[in-house]
């Protein structure tokens, strides 16, 4: 399980086959096991990095430290699951220390990303306060350095 | 008038006698082509890991830029020595029993230098790595070699080394795991072997710089068998394990009176082996287990990807256990190695290395290094089963499935 696991976090375009070959499984055991990992929402999905900027579309992306009060029996959920739902946000964290709930929100525009924060997030019943920081640029996504320059430089045939 | 100095003439006659590697041969027609994949690496596909390039770049801030003592740095030695006798349970005394040199290249010639005298036999086991016999040429020494097949795992057996002895045998080569077969020797071969050495005086020179990079059972270090620390040279290095290859260091380990007559060669030749490099090897050894198990599990997923992918193409291919090549017997095309290599590289831009560059013993084989990604590999299989395929129109090949390589005993996946 874990090593299938290990292998899709790395590269999710493996097919059942090619995972069951590396790990010296049944093919259909592979299959099974990736079923019933999606199933108990162990993999919760599968997506591409993408670099958007190579192909001229502009993206702003921000990170926003949220203060909020939290609820009585609720604590901070109701108000993280709020924000949760809105399509403009791709992450949101609790965190310990300064500030309670770390958004990630992706917009076409610096103004978009504003006005989102101010019409919709700073709105929202119990957050007291909100910073915004804008993300200048990528170095490292998702465990991947974006432009590491180090390119296969091996001759091409060495004993 | 002046004359032209006659350079040829004056070469000396074993240098002259010697040939270029094979490999550098090959290596000539693939750097003209574009696009090409190339199998033909024997060297990993990572960088060395950045924890032990930053401790190299600290040190030169550091001003880490001078000499070492002749036998290395002594942290690096006793870590070596601690990495010894935890992996492999032999103990070396760092102080007067371990040399680090410029990769187990130098550590192969001081100890084939220091140990040969002209006229002595030594025994290598064929196919294997590039520079066992030139090396043993230099020496004044004559290679024996001890031919293996695939029909037997390309396992050196203890009947073939005593067949081969004679009074001037002196030197009895290891590389377990090899290259270029990927061929492991275990524990039980090695003790009949290591039996065999005692019984007739021999020294073992064993090459063990694939040892971290066994995938099926646990790699033997030839110095922990009974009787055996006392007549062999043990050498090994950072380049495979730890993606370590450009930095040029390794170490010896034998007798005191073994080791202190190679740091004399060492010393008039080589000095030290470089600064930076001995303290990237010693964060590698101190800090670099997690990522160099990491590496080894990838390797292992792709040795299985191409054994399956040899496998489908119909090319028999003795089980790999170690090191990162695959072997496969290219015979049924009807090709020669070197002619099944530059046929597929003109073809299908796909780099494999002719088993012939491994010596006449590997002729009829190729190499290909699984040090490449798994993109790279489905790819380059991909293109190499429509070369063999269409060679099969031409009705020269048989293909023959076989059956599941690890279940089978002696790891041989021979088609019949």
């Amino acid at each position: 399980m874990k090593k299938i696991l290990e292998l899709l976090e790395n590269d999710a375009r493996l097919t059942p086959q090619t995972i069951a070959v590396m790990l010296n499984m049944k093919e259909d055991d592979v299959v099974r096991a990736i079923k019933e990992l999606e199933e108990k929402n162990v993999i919760v999905g599968y997506f591409t990095l993408i670099d958007w900027e190579k192909v001229g579309e502009e993206k702003v992306s921000a990170i926003i430290e949220v203060k909020i009060t939290p609820q009585r029996d609720l604590g901070y959920d109701a108000v993280a699951m709020r924000i949760c739902r809105f399509p403009e946000v791709k992450t949101v964290r609790l965190m310990s220390g300064a500030y309670d709930l770390a958004v990630v929100i992706e917009g076409q525009t610096m103004r978009e990303v504003a006005s989102f924060v101010t019409q919709k997030l700073a709105s929202i019943e119990h957050v007291l306060s909100t910073a915004t920081h804008f993300v200048l640029k990528n170095y490292k996504n998702q465990g991947i350095i974006v432009d590491d320059g180090e390119e296969d430089r091996r001759l091409m045939v060495t004993p | 008038m002046t004359t032209q100095t006659d350079w040829l003439g004056r070469i000396n006659p074993i240098v002259r006698s010697i040939q270029p590697s094979g490999i550098r041969r090959f290596f000539d027609l693939v750097a003209e082509m574009k696009g090409v994949i190339s199998l033909g690496v024997g060297e990993p596909d990572f960088v060395t890991p950045w924890h032990i390039r930053e401790s190299c770049v600290y040190a030169l801030e550091k001003g880490y830029t001078m000499y070492t003592s002749n036998h290395g740095l002594l942290e690096l030695r006793e870590e070596i020595a601690r990495d010894l006798a935890d992996s492999y349970g032999v103990s070396y005394n760092p102080r007067d029993e371990v040399l680090i040199t410029v990769g187990v290249s130098e550590g192969f010639d001081l100890a084939m230098r220091t140990i040969l005298c002209p006229g002595d036999e030594v025994l290598i086991p064929a196919p294997s790595y590039v520079s066992y016999a030139p090396v043993t040429i230099m020496t004044g020494a004559v290679p024996v070699f001890l031919k293996t097949s695939m029909e037997s795992g390309f396992q050196v057996s203890p009947e073939m080394v005593e067949k081969a002895i004679t009074p001037k045998t002196k030197v009895l080569i290891l590389c377990n795991p090899n290259n270029p077969t990927g061929s492991t020797i275990d524990r039980k071969r090695l003790l009949e072997i290591a039996e065999i050495a005692r019984a007739y005086d021999l020294i073992i020179v064993s090459d063990e710089i694939y040892s971290r990079l066994t995938y099926v059972g646990e790699h033997t270090c030839v110095s922990s068998l009974p009787g055996m620390r006392e007549r062999t040279i043990l050498l090994n290095g950072f380049s495979k394990s730890h993606a370590m290859t450009g930095w040029r260091v390794g170490y010896a380990a034998g007798h005191p009176d073994f080791i202190s007559a190679m740091t004399k060669i060492h010393q008039y030749t080589m000095l030290c082996a470089p600064i930076t490099a001995q303290v990237a090897a010693l964060e590698a050894l101190k800090n670099g287990k997690i990522a160099m198990n990491k590496m080894v599990e990838h390797y292992n997923h792709r040795r299985r990807l191409v054994l399956q992918a040899l496998r489908e193409i119909g090319l028999p291919c003795s089980e790999p256990r170690g090191a990162f090549y695959a072997f496969p017997e290219i015979r049924s095309t009807g090709l020669s190695s070197e002619d099944f290599a530059q046929q597929l590289l003109k073809e299908e831009k796909v780099a494999v290395v002719p088993g012939n560059a491994f010596g006449e013993q590997g002729e009829g084989f190729i190499r290909c290094s699984y040090a490449a990604s798994v993109d790279d590999l489905t790819e380059a299989f991909r293109r190499m089963n429509s070369f063999v395929s269409r060679r099969v129109s031409k009705g020269k090949v048989v293909i023959v499935s076989f059956g599941k390589n690890e279940s089978k005993k002696e790891g041989i996946c021979r088609t019949v």
